[in-house]
């Protein structure tokens, strides 16, 4: 990897860590049918981010230090979760109404907070609006290490539990009956997907987030018909958006590294959608194809006796 | 909640007698559920007899689908107790099977008919644990047993809606439970899927099991049922399927409406047969 600065490694080594793990989390979320979990997550990060801002400013610090900003980032996560839960518990709206609720109007209080920090003395430099749309150029080695914790402990999680995730994305209340915790590994999947947002909220930003851990899992199920195959999959296809959107930021520099990642991963899922077998378009045309040839093909005339 | 009258529709047959019996495989006192405080059941008392196939009968709304989750601690209830083999169900899992709606899931979802059936094991497993050949061996012979060996490396997807329903029944089997809750199992099934679950529901009666099942067709009812629960809310009738599914239950647990559907139903029949 001569032809690679060190600096380019180290953003291609975490984005493909994080590529994996988002790509196990996203298949999760898929299948549990709450994919607008991951965006109400990463919304919810951002009055977290600008909060810890204040905190460490008034506590005397820069309000730059970014372990602070990231706790805060996992705080406003972890809060936007439970108020989705809250809510459709509470107001008996269905899931998706509950998380848009939460994505609105956390991503409103962060942005109100955030205009409040830019007209502050040093507001401005803070650069905490790069962590709407990410800006992988800054990440360093310390943040490769992060990206590598959160992708192993998915990767053993996911792997681990495979058996009882696989039921409860399936059938719930079976699980249930069976007497499986089902709430606490409804959790942990939540977790997870936390984990993944804020690790990724360097490199592809709390936006964009969501196209990573979307994409590959729906391009992988469009794949395959197999959990088991599903979840490798996705995590390979997560891990070649993050190399592949690196080296195209690294070669067009004007490019940012978050949007390329997310370009790759939107290429991938369309190479998906076309040539899959047996779900992609071409499959399933040429599958139409020979039904209709077999059962609506002209008889021979009979012949008359 | 009050405009309530408790004795004069308790109709109920204690097959059991009045107390509630260790053997009964599922023994319910007093249970209420309620939505909002608007009551679903109310007041349900019930002694399930062992060894039998039992139907629960009512309109849409009447509460069959909540008895059985309220059974299965799937929802919460309001007041009452409910009793496995004498004891709560939480501590007697192990003997339950539950089969839920087979609209209930996606059966898009990427797995097998094996993978399904192979959930029925899982009670038996640890949270680590993984399936191995002896839970595979059983989920076999359990698809096998709905005589869908055929299909078990099919994805749910490509199954028939009869075959979907069997691989809920198989997974069921897979539980090798003493008592089995079915939540419509019948439900848009073609006649011949019709028999064959019914064959292997008396498979499992000549076997010691009881199995619960809500049903809609009244007229397979007579046929299929050992024992019936009408249910509306409150239990209106229970007890032998002969001495409890009559016309007068019937149209007291459907609120008139039946009858008049029953009626021309049965004028059609005459008709055509005439």
């Amino acid at each position: 990897m001569n032809w690679l600065d060190y600096n380019t490694q180290v953003v291609a080594g975490a984005t493909a860590l994080l590529g994996a793990a988002a790509g196990l989390a996203g298949c999760l979320l898929l299948l549990r049918r709450r994919a607008l979990m991951g965006d109400a997550l990463g919304h919810a990060t951002l009055p977290g981010i600008a909060g810890a801002y204040l905190v460490s400013v008034a506590l005397g610090g820069t309000g730059k230090e970014p372990w602070a900003l990231l706790a805060g980032a996992t705080v406003g996560a972890l809060i936007g979760v439970v108020s989705v839960l809250a809510i459709r518990r509470g107001a008996r709206v269905s899931d998706e109404t509950a998380m848009a609720i939460v994505l609105g109007s956390f991503f409103g209080v962060g942005t109100a907070l955030l205009t409040v920090i830019q007209a502050t003395p040093g507001g401005h430099q803070a650069g905490l609006s790069s962590f709407i749309l990410g800006h992988a150029a800054s990440m360093v080695a310390s943040d490769l290490r992060a990206a590598s914790i959160v992708a192993v402990i998915c990767v053993v999680l996911v792997v681990s539990l495979t058996k009882e995730l696989r039921l409860l994305c399936f059938d719930t209340s079976f699980a249930s009956s069976l007497g499986r915790p089902v709430r606490s590994l409804d959790a942990l999947v939540l977790i997870i997907v936390t984990a993944v947002v804020v690790a990724g909220l360097q490199a592809v930003g709390l936006i964009l987030i969501l196209a990573l851990l979307v994409l590959p899992a729906t391009a992988a199920r469009l794949c395959t018909d197999r959990f088991t195959t599903m979840l490798p999959l996705a995590a390979i296809m997560g891990s070649v958006s993050g190399v592949g959107g690196t080296l195209v930021s690294s070669f067009a520099p004007r490019l940012p590294t978050g949007p390329c990642i997310v370009l790759v991963a939107a290429l991938l899922f369309v190479l998906a959608l076309i040539f899959a077998p047996r779900r992609g378009i071409i499959a399933r045309t040429l599958a139409s194809r020979t039904f209709a040839s077999r059962t609506l093909a002209p008889r021979a005339p009979e012949p008359h006796s | 909640m009050t405009g309530h009258s408790p004795a004069t529709h308790h109709t109920q047959h204690r097959a059991v007698g009045c107390e509630h019996s260790e053997k009964s495989p599922l023994s319910i006192h007093a249970l209420t559920v309620a939505y909002h405080r608007k009551p679903v059941l109310w007041d349900i008392d019930l002694d399930v007899p062992a060894n039998s196939i039992v139907g629960v009968i009512g309109p849409n709304g009447a509460g069959k689908s909540t008895l059985l989750k309220a059974c299965l601690g799937l929802i919460p209830i309001s007041s009452g107790k409910v009793s496995v083999f004498g004891k709560p169900y939480a501590q007697q899992r192990a003997l339950v099977g539950y089969v839920p709606q087979r609209e209930s899931v996606d059966w898009d979802f990427p797995v097998t008919a094996l993978e399904v059936v192979m959930m029925g094991t899982f009670g038996q497993l640890g949270l680590f644990h993984r399936a191995g050949k002896r839970e595979r061996a059983k989920a076999c012979e359990a698809l096998d047993g709905v005589g869908l060996a055929d299909e078990a490396n099919s994805q749910i997807g490509q199954l028939s809606g009869g075959q979907q329903q069997r691989v809920f029944l198989a997974r069921a089997l897979a539980q090798s439970a003493q008592l089995y809750l079915m939540d419509e199992p019948f439900a848009s099934v073609d006649a011949a899927t019709e028999q064959s679950i019914i064959a292997v529901l008396r498979r499992m009666r000549s076997e010691g099991r009881t199995v619960i099942v809500v049903h809609h067709d009244l007229e397979t009812a007579r046929e299929f049922f050992d024992w019936v629960i009408l249910l509306n809310t409150r239990v209106i009738a229970a007890g032998a399927t002969a001495q409890t599914l009559t016309h007068e239950r019937l149209r007291e647990t459907y609120g008139g409406r039946l009858t008049l559907l029953d009626e021309a139903a049965q004028r059609m029949q005459k008709a055509q047969l005439g």
